[in-house]
């Protein structure tokens, strides 16, 4: 085995570069798909039918169709169409349509708020009956109890399920190696395998830095449990 | 349903081959129209297929064929996934450290692929231009040591027929590529009315060698020698003018 | 045009034919897991707990690739040093049913645990005061129980396990997400072809859970549900 060889300044670089992509898009693909996911959520427990219908739709197809195939159609199959070729040079926003980074995280966010919003309302719709009673009981209007009662309750319930999205999220960054110029750690891995022929010292290297990765993050998930739901935890005294 | 998993029972069985009899593994990577390519129903064909089955036939072996991405073709020979490369891999010195190649089997030169209204006059005349090539090619060689460096931003694909998909719908402005095969695979269909070969022809040893060989591992001297006879031997017999002529209007051997 | 959607066809089988051998091998690598783990003893323990926090620390592509690149040389060094002319080719139906069959065993491992810890400790001592053996506990009186708590999981970790199938088409098997990326290249068009293996995978997805959907109402037979 030659570890020498990834531990030299050019493959470091490489694999630098890879997870400062993968992190960015990480993050960025989770607070877009956050905020998306929030508003699908609050669709699919709403009042309106044709939106639940909708949104419901939505999440069926984001969860039913694999992440690389979603990935291909967002960046190769939208190219494609002539009418965003025609746009995507001048008119904003499909300018963004021409990055392969943009693509990915559209793509990546699509994903995650689709699982996210599923989530989400189920915790909404498990919301004790009795604390929405008491808040209507106190005059409150459908928003003011969706903002002050539900919403708050809710997204601390759905933290733990939430945190095991989180990890996914992080091990299908891996499948943006599939879009070219994406430079991720799997992709960074790929290529120093294809020029220095060392499949194993590569790949074992890149699955060592998303384990790291991977327990920081169920590290700091632990902690937020623990100050935000701190009342569900077994008596200490 | 029985019957189904029958057979994926057997087929699974079948997965561990060990490599011994007649028949020769040929890796090639099916994006690289007229040489390598497919039908639509999936079967391969090209100027490369054929010339491996014309090489299969003087050496009196069974040509199979194996499907590879182009960027692992080395380390799966090295991996002893197949027998031999035949897929219009260019002979250079860099590759020659890893693997061995039979004598050239066809030449012919990269150009760069523009479209037809820019004035290409050298490298720095398209600087921050994005041009595509494929990942692990002479051409992404040649295109990173002598078009990164003056500012042409250069993107890598894993094969060259996604290359010319970007290209048609405008991410990329063109690409380095073979000759022959950008005119047989992109600038002879609508796609690429737009578009034509700028430039010199690219002949620069450097980085492109001296021409496509049949890749083999190194230590393998008895099946070089066959197949060096037997590149021979179709070029002499008609066989290689025959498959030439069915695809070029010229002699692809070169220089 | 149409041989191109038939190829596309022909790969759906090959898809299918992946993840259901990959699901036998999850199942028996689960269950084995989750004894494991409550067998008690330490060194099974301390296995099964190192093999579950790996798998799931590392993504699925990345395992993928180190098992189809880094076993076929390895296990050709292997016969090498052991002084054999043979070489062996792991080729990409098994290093795909192979790897997915290993990592989803992990989470299986997981939901067979949390099944098997919901069954009443009753039910298995009464089996023993009859007399039953170990097997025949196992078959008549847990299995059962166990389908009914596990089917939840089990049906995520199925659902996950069918989507993680496009990635094998990274490693070479030609199966529908590969047939579709070479179509998409090969004329341009890569819309229909991804649009079409996208909602071949979605019949997928539905049929399972339809299937899925009845087993569980089947096995919840006689389980009293509160009312809300």
């Amino acid at each position: 085995m030659n570890w020498a060889i990834i531990f030299e300044a050019q493959n470091l670089a490489l694999y630098g570069q890879g997870i400062v992509t993968t992190l960015g898009l990480l993050f960025s693909s989770l607070a877009v798909g956050a905020v998306l996911a929030l508003i699908c959520a609050l669709a699919l427990t709403g009042p309106f039918p044709v939106l639940r219908w909708l949104v419901g739709a939505y999440t069926y197809v984001i969860r039913g169709t694999p992440l690389l195939i979603q990935v291909y159609l967002i960046y190769y199959g939208l190219g494609q169409l002539e009418w965003i070729q025609a746009r995507w040079d001048s008119v904003w926003p499909w300018t963004h349509f021409k990055q392969p980074f943009f693509c990915a995280l559209l793509a990546f966010s699509l994903n995650t708020a689709g699982y996210t919003a599923e989530m989400l309302a189920g915790a909404i719709r498990e919301t004790a009956a009795g604390e929405i009673e008491a808040a209507q009981a106190y005059g409150m209007s459908r928003w003011q109890v969706l903002l002050r009662v539900v919403l708050p309750s809710a997204m601390r319930r759905t933290l733990p399920a939430y945190s095991n999205e989180v990890v996914m999220m992080l091990h299908s960054t891996s499948v943006a190696s599939a879009v070219p110029s994406m430079l991720d750690v799997t992709s960074a891995a790929s290529r120093v395998y294809s020029d220095y022929y060392l499949p194993f010292e590569a790949y074992l290297f890149a699955a060592g830095i998303y384990l790291t990765a991977t327990f920081c993050l169920i590290g700091v998930f632990k902690l937020v449990e623990q100050h935000l739901l701190a009342y569900l935890a077994p008596r200490k005294h | 349903m029985k019957k189904l998993l029958l057979s994926l029972a057997l087929g699974s069985l079948c997965a561990l081959s060990f490599a011994q009899g007649k028949d020769l593994k040929v890796a090639i990577d099916p994006t690289y129209e007229p040489f390598t390519f497919k039908t639509p129903d999936g079967k391969p064909t090209g100027f490369d297929v054929d010339i491996a089955n014309a090489l299969c036939e003087q050496i009196k072996r069974k040509c199979v064929f194996v499907e590879q991405v182009w960027d692992s073709m080395i380390p799966g020979l090295q991996a002893k996934k197949y027998d031999v490369i035949i897929s219009s891999m260019s002979i250079t010195a860099d590759r020659l450290k890893a693997i061995d190649f039979t004598d050239k089997y066809y030449n012919t030169p990269s150009r760069v692929v523009l479209k037809k209204d820019v004035k290409y006059t050298g490298p720095a005349s398209i600087k921050g231009k994005k041009i595509g090539v494929l990942k692990g090619s002479t051409q992404e060689k040649y295109a990173m040591g002598e078009l990164k460096t003056v500012g042409v931003e250069v993107v890598s694909y894993e094969a060259q027929d996604q290359v010319y998909l970007d290209i048609k719908s405008g991410r990329i402005e063109g690409t380095v590529a073979d000759s022959v095969e950008a005119t047989g695979g992109f600038l002879t269909k609508p796609e690429g009315k737009d578009f034509a070969l700028a430039g010199p022809d690219l002949f620069i040893e450097k980085y492109f060698g001296v021409g496509a060989g049949v890749g083999l591992r190194k230590g393998e001297a008895a099946l070089k020698t066959e197949l060096n006879t037997a590149i021979k031997a179709i070029r002499g017999n008609g066989t290689y003018k025959k498959i030439n002529d069915k695809y070029f209007k010229f002699d692809v051997y070169g220089k | 045009m149409n041989d191109y959607y038939l190829a596309i066809l022909n790969g759906a089988v090959l898809t299918v034919g992946v993840s259901l051998a990959a699901l036998a091998v999850s199942i028996v690598l689960g269950l084995a897991g989750a004894a494991a783990k409550l067998s008690g003893r330490p060194v099974l323990v301390v296995l099964a707990t190192v093999y579950t926090t790996l798998i799931r620390g590392v993504p699925e592509l990345v395992l993928m690739l180190l098992v189809f690149y880094g076993g076929t040389i390895g296990l050709n060094n292997l016969l090498e040093r052991l002084g054999s002319e043979a070489t062996v080719d792991i080729n990409p139906f098994f290093a795909g049913v192979l790897t997915i069959g290993f990592i989803y065993g992990a989470y299986m491992t997981e939901t067979f645990r949390g099944a098997l810890l919901s069954i009443p400790k009753g039910q298995a001592e009464a089996a023993w005061a009859f007399g039953m053996g170990k097997g025949q506990t196992f078959l008549r009186i847990t299995a059962p129980q166990m389908v009914r708590y596990a089917l939840p999981g089990f049906t995520n970790n199925w659902l996950v396990l069918i989507k993680a199938t496009a990635l094998v088409s990274l490693i070479g098997l030609q199966e529908m997400t590969y047939l579709a990326k070479q179509a998409s290249a090969a004329t341009r068009s890569p819309f229909a072809f991804f649009l079409f293996t996208a909602a071949l995978f979605l019949v997928y997805t539905s049929v399972s859970l339809y299937v899925l959907r009845r087993l569980n109402a089947r096995y919840s037979l006689g389980a009293k549900r509160g009312q809300l």
